[in-house]
C-alpha cells in the first residue's frame, strides 16, 4: 500500500531523496560530465598572479553583490556594454563571477575599456566622474599590500603558469593595483573581436553645427562625459588637452563614437548624431581664439 | 503533560537566538539600504556594502530562518511523535553551536571571507561547521521520528524530513571547493558549470529553508491554532511530492540569456510554470482549512498571520514562474524587480508564518496566554504595510529600470545613460528604506510581545 510509507520514515526519506534528485541528476549532475559544461575559448589565457590576485579582492569586496559580468544576447545590452557573454570565457572563474543584479552597470567588457589610470582615480573616488554616483570608495585598498607567498598557493591552486620573479614582483603592490589589473583583464578573450553594433561613419564631410548655440549644447555634453579624463575646458588629464586637437572633424566625430581602444570608450550608444556633432563645435571653440574667450566667460 | 516532558528549553534557546539573529539582520538591512542612495554610509574596511550584504542575507536567512527552523521542527517533532527528544543534550549542543557558527559567519564576512556564491558566501572551515551542525540536526530528528509513539507520519514531517535530505546535498555539493590557506578557497567548478551549480543550490535553497520548512510550519500550526482541520489529506500528498520533485528543476531560471545552454533555461522555465500547481495546491488546502469559518480573520488574530502568509506564498509563486520566462527576464533580470520578489516571500510568507508560529508556541511552552492580542495585531498591520509598500516600490522601479535600460532613440542610439537610469532609483530606495522602518517597528512590536509573554509565564510549570 502507498499509503505505508508514511509509517517508515527510513523508506520515506529514501524515497523523497530520489524524487528530489531526479532534477538535480538531469540538469546539473549529468550535464557535467559532458563537454558543452566546459567550453574554453582558445583566446582564454590564465591569470597573471597580479591578475589572481584582484579577482581575489573583486570576490573580498563582494563587488558581484552589484555588477554583473555577464552581456546578455540582446540588441540594447550589446550596444550598451559590447559584444554579448560568450560561454568560452569563463573557464579560469573558480566560481564564476556573473553576479545576480546591476546596481552598477555590467562589467563583461570593461577590461581595455578606460586607461590603468582612470581605473585608479575611479576606484579611489567615484563620485569625481560621476557625481551622484552610490559607489563606495576603495581608495583604501592602495594601503593594503599584497602577500606573494599566498599568492604563489593560489596561483598553484588554479593551475595558472607562474614564475618567481612573477611572484616576487608582486612585493609592494597593493590590493588596488591588483584590482586595476584584474578589471583590465575582464573579457580580455573577446577582446578585439569585431563590435556586434559599429559606429556609423558621420554622413558629413564637416561639421553642420556651429554657432553659440551649438557650442553650449556641445559644452554641457562635454562637462558630463569627457571633463573626467579631459579636465573641464579641455586642459588635459588623464586624456590629452583638446585646445590644439589637430584632428579633422570626421576625424574628431570617429574617435567620440568609437573612442580608442584601451585608452578612451566610444560615445555612440549614449549620443546620437548631433549630440557628437555639437562636441566637435565644442572643442574647436576651445583652439586658442576661442579658449581667451572662453576663460574670460569662466573669470 | 504525561510521563515525559519535553525538551523546551532547547526550542526556546533556538526561538531566542533566532529573533536576536533576526535583530541584526534586519538592521543590517536598513543600513544597506541606506548606502544604496547615501554611499557616504559606507564606512571601509568592514561595512562596506559589498561586505555588508552578505551579513544581512547570511544573518536572516540562516540566523533567524534556520535558528527558528531548528526549535520549531524540534516542537513539532516532538509533538507529531509523542516523545521528547532521544538526544537532548545533542540538541543542547547544537543551539550553542549553531550561535557559535552564525557569530564567525558574521564576522568573516565583514573581514572579507567569501566564496561570492550567493547564500553560500562563507569560506570552507565555516562550511565545514555548518555540515556538523546540520548532520548533529538530522541525527537527532531522525531518530526521534524512529523511535516515534505515534504510528502515522503527519504531513510535517513528510516537510521534515525532505528539508533534512536536500538541505545536506545542496550544502556540501555547492560548497565542494579547493582550500588555498584557511581562509580562502577556490570551487571545484569553474565558469558555465559552476553557474549551473550555483543556481541549482541558491534556488533550491529558497525551496528548502523557505518553503518547505515554512510549509511543515504551516500544516501544523495552522490547524493547532484554530482547531479547524486541514482541508484534504489528498491534496497535501499530492502537493508534496509534485513540489519536492519539479523544485530542483528550476534553479537555471536564474540564468535564462546567459550562456549557460539554452536547453538546460528551456526546461528550468517549463519547470518553473509546472511549479505553481503544487505550490497552489498549499494555498488551496490552506484556503479550504479555514473556508466556511472566514470570520475567524477578525476574531482569531493567529487566522489573520496565516491566511496572509499563505496568501503571499500564492503571490510570490506567481511571480516567480512569470519571471523565469524569458520576455519577462529580459526585462526585469538584474534590476530591483527581483529584491522586491525576494522580500515579498521573505516578509511576507516566511515572517508572517514563522513569528505566527512562535506566538503559539511560545504561550505553549511557558504555560500562559500571549501577552498582549493587541500588540499582536499592530506587529501584524505594521510588517504587512512594511512588506507591502517595500515589494511595491522595488517592483515599480525594477520595471522603470528594465525600460531604461532598453530604451532606444529614433536614431538608434541608447537614450540613458547607465547613471540616468540609476538616479532614478534614489526616489523608490528611499522610500523601501521608510518601508523597511515600518517593518522593523513591527518586528519590534512582536519581540516585546514574546519577551512579556515569555517573562509571565514559566517553563519550570510544566512539572508542577
Amino acid at each position: 500500500m502507498a499509503g505505508a510509507i508514511y509509517r517508515k520514515p527510513i523508506v520515506f526519506s529514501i524515497v523523497a531523496a530520489l524524487v528530489i534528485l531526479a532534477g538535480t541528476i538531469a540538469t546539473m549532475f549529468i550535464p557535467m560530465f559532458t563537454e558543452g559544461m566546459h567550453p574554453r575559448l582558445a583566446t582564454l589565457k590564465p591569470y597573471t598572479a597580479l591578475q589572481l590576485a584582484g579577482k581575489d579582492v573583486y570576490q573580498q569586496e563582494g563587488c558581484n553583490n552589484c555588477h554583473t559580468q555577464t552581456v546578455r544576447p540582446l540588441r540594447t545590452e550589446v550596444m550598451r556594454y559590447g559584444e554579448y557573454s560568450k560561454a568560452g570565457e569563463f573557464a579560469n572563474d573558480r566560481p564564476f563571477l556573473w553576479g545576480s543584479k546591476r546596481t552598477g552597470p555590467d562589467l563583461a567588457r570593461i577590461g581595455g575599456k578606460y586607461p590603468d589610470a582612470w581605473h585608479q582615480r575611479h576606484y579611489a573616488n567615484p563620485q569625481a566622474f560621476f557625481a551622484q554616483s552610490n559607489m563606495p570608495a576603495y581608495g583604501w585598498l592602495a594601503e593594503r599590500t599584497l602577500d606573494p607567498e599566498a599568492m604563489r598557493t593560489r596561483m598553484r591552486v588554479n593551475g595558472f603558469p607562474f614564475t618567481d620573479q612573477e611572484i616576487g614582483a608582486l612585493a609592494g603592490k597593493s590590493e588596488l593595483d591588483a584590482l586595476v589589473a584584474y578589471t583590465q583583464a575582464i573579457g580580455s578573450a573577446v577582446r578585439g573581436a569585431a563590435p556586434a553594433v559599429a559606429a556609423a561613419p558621420p554622413p558629413e564631410a564637416k561639421n553642420p553645427l556651429a554657432g553659440p548655440a551649438a557650442i553650449a549644447e556641445g559644452r554641457a555634453l562635454y562637462d558630463t562625459h569627457c571633463a573626467s579624463c579631459h579636465a573641464r575646458g579641455g586642459t588635459g588629464d588623464i586624456g590629452p588637452g583638446l585646445e590644439e586637437e589637430s584632428a579633422d572633424d570626421p576625424d574628431l566625430y570617429t574617435i567620440i563614437a568609437e573612442g580608442y581602444e584601451g585608452e578612451m570608450p566610444g560615445y555612440a550608444d549614449q549620443l546620437d548624431r548631433k549630440q557628437i556633432w555639437s562636441i566637435v563645435a565644442y572643442i574647436r571653440s576651445l583652439a586658442p581664439a576661442g579658449k581667451t574667450q572662453e576663460k574670460g566667460e569662466h573669470r | 503533560m504525561s510521563e515525559y516532558a519535553y525538551d523546551e528549553k532547547t526550542v526556546t534557546g533556538f526561538i531566542v537566538s533566532a529573533i536576536g539573529w533576526g535583530v541584526v539582520g534586519i538592521l543590517v538591512g536598513i543600513w544597506i539600504s541606506v548606502q544604496l542612495w547615501a554611499p557616504s554610509w559606507n564606512i571601509p574596511p568592514y561595512f562596506t556594502y559589498g561586505r555588508l550584504r552578505p551579513v544581512h542575507t547570511n544573518a536572516l536567512a540562516f540566523g533567524l530562518g534556520l535558528g527558528a527552523i531548528f526549535g520549531l521542527f524540534y516542537y513539532i517533532v516532538m509533538r507529531l511523535t509523542r516523545r521528547p527528544l532521544v538526544l537532548p543534550k545533542l540538541a543542547r549542543f547544537h543551539l550553542h553551536l549553531f550561535n557559535v557558527a552564525i557569530a564567525l559567519a558574521a564576522l568573516s564576512l565583514l573581514a572579507g571571507m567569501n566564496q561570492t556564491l550567493e547564500y553560500a558566501e562563507l569560506e570552507w572551515p565555516l562550511d565545514v561547521v555548518v555540515v556538523i551542525i546540520w548532520v548533529i540536526f538530522a541525527i537527532n530528528i531522525f531518530a526521534t521520528i524512529i523511535k516515534r509513539r505515534e504510528e502515522q507520519m503527519y504531513v510535517s514531517l513528510w516537510y521534515v524530513l525532505a528539508t533534512v535530505v536536500a538541505v545536506a546535498v545542496l550544502y556540501i555539493v555547492e560548497n565542494l571547493a579547493v582550500p588555498a590557506g584557511l581562509f580562502k578557497s577556490y570551487s571545484l567548478f569553474a565558469g558555465v558549470n559552476s553557474a549551473n551549480v550555483q543556481w541549482w543550490y541558491a534556488h533550491n535553497a529558497v525551496g528548502f529553508v523557505f518553503t518547505t520548512p515554512i510549509l511543515a510550519m504551516f500544516y501544523y500550526f495552522l490547524p493547532k491554532s484554530t482547531g479547524l482541520p486541514i482541508y484534504s489529506h489528498r491534496l497535501s500528498i499530492v502537493a508534496f511530492w509534485s513540489l519536492v520533485f519539479a523544485y530542483l528543476w528550476t534553479g537555471a531560471h536564474h540564468l535564462v540569456y546567459t550562456p549557460l545552454p539554452d536547453w538546460i533555461q528551456t526546461v528550468a522555465i517549463a519547470f518553473s510554470l509546472f511549479l505553481i500547481a503544487p505550490s497552489w495546491g498549499s494555498v488551496v488546502n490552506g484556503y479550504y482549512t479555514v473556508g466556511g469559518a472566514w470570520d475567524r480573520m477578525r476574531t482569531h488574530y493567529l487566522t489573520k498571520f496565516f491566511i496572509l502568509g499563505i496568501t503571499f506564498y500564492g503571490l510570490q509563486t506567481v511571480q516567480g514562474p512569470t519571471q523565469a520566462v524569458r520576455v519577462v527576464s529580459s526585462l526585469i533580470h538584474y534590476t530591483d524587480w527581483v529584491p522586491g520578489h525576494v522580500h515579498m516571500g521573505t516578509m511576507g510568507w516566511v515572517t508572517m508564518v514563522v513569528t505566527a508560529s512562535i506566538y503559539y508556541a511560545i504561550p505553549k511552552i511557558y504555560h500562559t496566554g500571549i501577552y498582549s492580542e493587541k500588540i499582536a495585531n499592530t506587529h501584524f498591520w505594521l510588517v504587512l504595510v512594511g512588506q507591502i509598500v517595500f515589494s511595491v516600490t522595488m517592483w515599480i522601479t525594477g520595471i522603470q529600470q528594465g525600460a531604461l535600460w532598453k530604451a532606444v532613440s529614433p536614431e538608434g542610439t541608447l537614450t540613458y545613460s547607465f547613471m540616468e537610469g540609476l538616479v532614478k532609483n534614489y526616489p523608490y530606495w528611499q522610500m523601501r528604506t521608510a518601508a523597511g522602518l515600518v517593518f522593523t517597528v513591527g518586528m519590534l512590536y512582536f519581540i516585546y510581545n514574546v519577551a512579556m509573554t515569555m517573562r509571565r509565564g514559566s517553563i519550570a510549570a510544566a512539572r508542577a
